[in-house]
């Protein structure tokens, strides 16, 4: 990983003085180390301060669709499985490709901070990133770490290391390969259940939402100027204090918004603050619609049209559900 | 026969979202023909199938229904050529949605029903009412800050 960042700063840094691109959109050190930040840089000396490191999972797609619409190009790093989100704002018209620099950077898979703090490493203060062999140095001495046991959910089922968009690459000849497990594994043991224990389960995950809107504001496709929850006549605006399960809507109509468009990047479940499996229901739409109207992956192409914006004649009727069997 | 909260004999309420086309003049169809089907269903005219909104029927669940019907065009015969279609791919999905979030299957339904079926649209309304009634009431998806109170 800091072969990579070494590349990308001298490549941005001689993007800047080409006057190729005046921004550069990337991440910078958070307050801790484990937290890196999407910043944007437009002086060269500013460089330093970009990072790239396991922490670094912030997609940077969605910011280009504020930051394109301002004058002159900017340069933006995405890793392999951003660039789905990125083609998938591009299809929606909502990103300016003519204003955008891409480079495509390698990535040896991205770090989940609470199976960290689940192993006991606490205090960390840097990261030594070699493939699969990690070495933290914490406040309490080094510690060595296998990558696999602490990635991310979402890149224990990569999508796979090509990047579907770029102008040029940013990656190592030697990239660190990991085995990826089935994304629809959980999806498929809980529709094994019966109604009431799968009512149960998603009561006990969703009763959690605080309703701060992260999954919203982090998701690329979620992103129409006026949302529908903003709505101050809904009538749920306030907490209901007699139901911890109020917000159960919000997750099925967001779920519902984004099918068909979601790039299973899995932003909603990284950037959720109570740990909320969100992504399982944007992958119960993938599995049906790869189920009912065929294979699609959203953001694979710019060209062609999402599932639920065109039809056949001979699609399957609803009462597919029903006769699916199970409870 | 299912109780209700309150003790009284259990009234499924029923919404039952009608193309103005075909569905909608099906059920005129039932009512001239003197064919019953039940009174809790509360039918819903919309210009297409295409036009319910899938927020519609999850906000029919959230203000207290106990069952969400949709009656529209046959395939292939759409007033608007191809509304029936797209509605038919978004209903096959959210009602899939539904299921995994552990919503009873039988709480929803499709069914296309064309104007010369009347017969075809009050058995679908008793049928479904049936199945709804021995469901019972739907609290899964109720939001007490939506529901209106019964005064």
């Amino acid at each position: 990983m800091r072969r990579i960042r070494d590349m990308m700063r001298s490549r941005a840094g001689e993007l800047l003085r080409e006057g190729t691109v005046n921004r550069v959109l990337g991440w910078k050190n958070g307050e801790f180390y484990y937290d890196p930040n999407p910043a944007v840089f437009e002086t060269e000396e500013s460089l330093d301060g970009l990072v790239y490191n396991g922490f670094s999972a912030a997609m940077l797609s969605k910011y280009l669709i504020d930051a394109t619409k301002k004058e002159g190009r900017i340069l933006v790093f995405l890793k392999p499985c951003d660039t789905y989100s990125f083609n998938h704002l591009l299809r929606e018209h909502k990103v300016n490709r003519e204003n955008t620099y891409v480079i495509g950077v390698g990535c040896d898979g991205m770090l989940d901070i609470e199976k960290l703090r689940t192993l006991g490493v606490k205090g960390i203060k840097s990261l030594d990133e070699n493939g699969d062999d990690l070495v933290a140095h914490t406040l309490y001495g080094d510690k060595t770490l296998a990558r696999r046991d602490i990635l991310l959910e979402k890149c224990l089922s990569c999508k796979g290391s090509e990047h579907k968009v770029y102008d040029e690459l940013a990656v190592v000849d030697d990239p660190w390969q990991w085995d990826t497990l089935d994304r629809f594994a959980k999806v498929g043991e809980l529709e094994g259940m019966t109604p009431d224990e799968r009512f149960a389960f998603w009561r006990g995950e969703l009763s959690r939402c605080i309703r701060c809107n992260a999954c919203r504001n982090a998701c690329p496709v979620c992103s129409c100027l006026k949302c529908v929850f903003d709505n101050p006549r809904s009538g749920v605006q306030a907490k209901s204090n007699a139901d911890s399960f109020e917000e159960n809507m919000f997750h099925i109509i967001r779920a519902f918004h984004v099918a068909g468009r979601c790039t299973d990047c899995g932003e909603c479940s990284r950037v959720c603050p109570q740990n909320i499996p969100l992504h399982l229901l944007n992958r119960k739409f993938i599995k049906d619609i790869n189920a009912f109207y065929g294979e699609y992956q959203a953001g694979a192409d710019v060209e062609g049209k999402s599932p639920l914006t065109e039809y056949k004649t001979g699609d399957v009727e609803p009462s597919v559900v029903y006769e699916r069997g199970g409870a | 026969m299912p109780i209700n909260e309150k003790g009284g004999a259990f009234n499924p309420l029923i919404v039952a979202f009608c193309c103005n086309w075909r569905s909608y003049a099906g059920a005129d169809l039932a009512g001239s023909s003197r064919l019953n089907y039940p009174v809790n269903v509360k039918v819903i005219r919309v210009p297409c199938s295409c036009r319910v909104n899938p927020l519609f029927i999850l906000r029919a669940f959230q203000r207290g229904a106990d069952g969400v019907i949709m009656c529209g065009c046959h395939p292939g015969d759409c007033h608007y050529t191809s509304g029936n279609y797209f509605a038919r791919r978004r209903t096959a999905l959210l009602f899939s949605m539904l299921d995994f979030l552990g919503i009873e299957k039988g709480r929803t339904r499709v069914e296309w029903v064309s104007a010369a079926e009347g017969a075809k649209f009050a058995n679908t309304m008793n049928q479904f009412a049936e199945t709804i009634s021995a469901l019972g009431e739907c609290k899964r998806l109720e939001d007490i800050r939506c529901v209106e109170s019964e005064i």
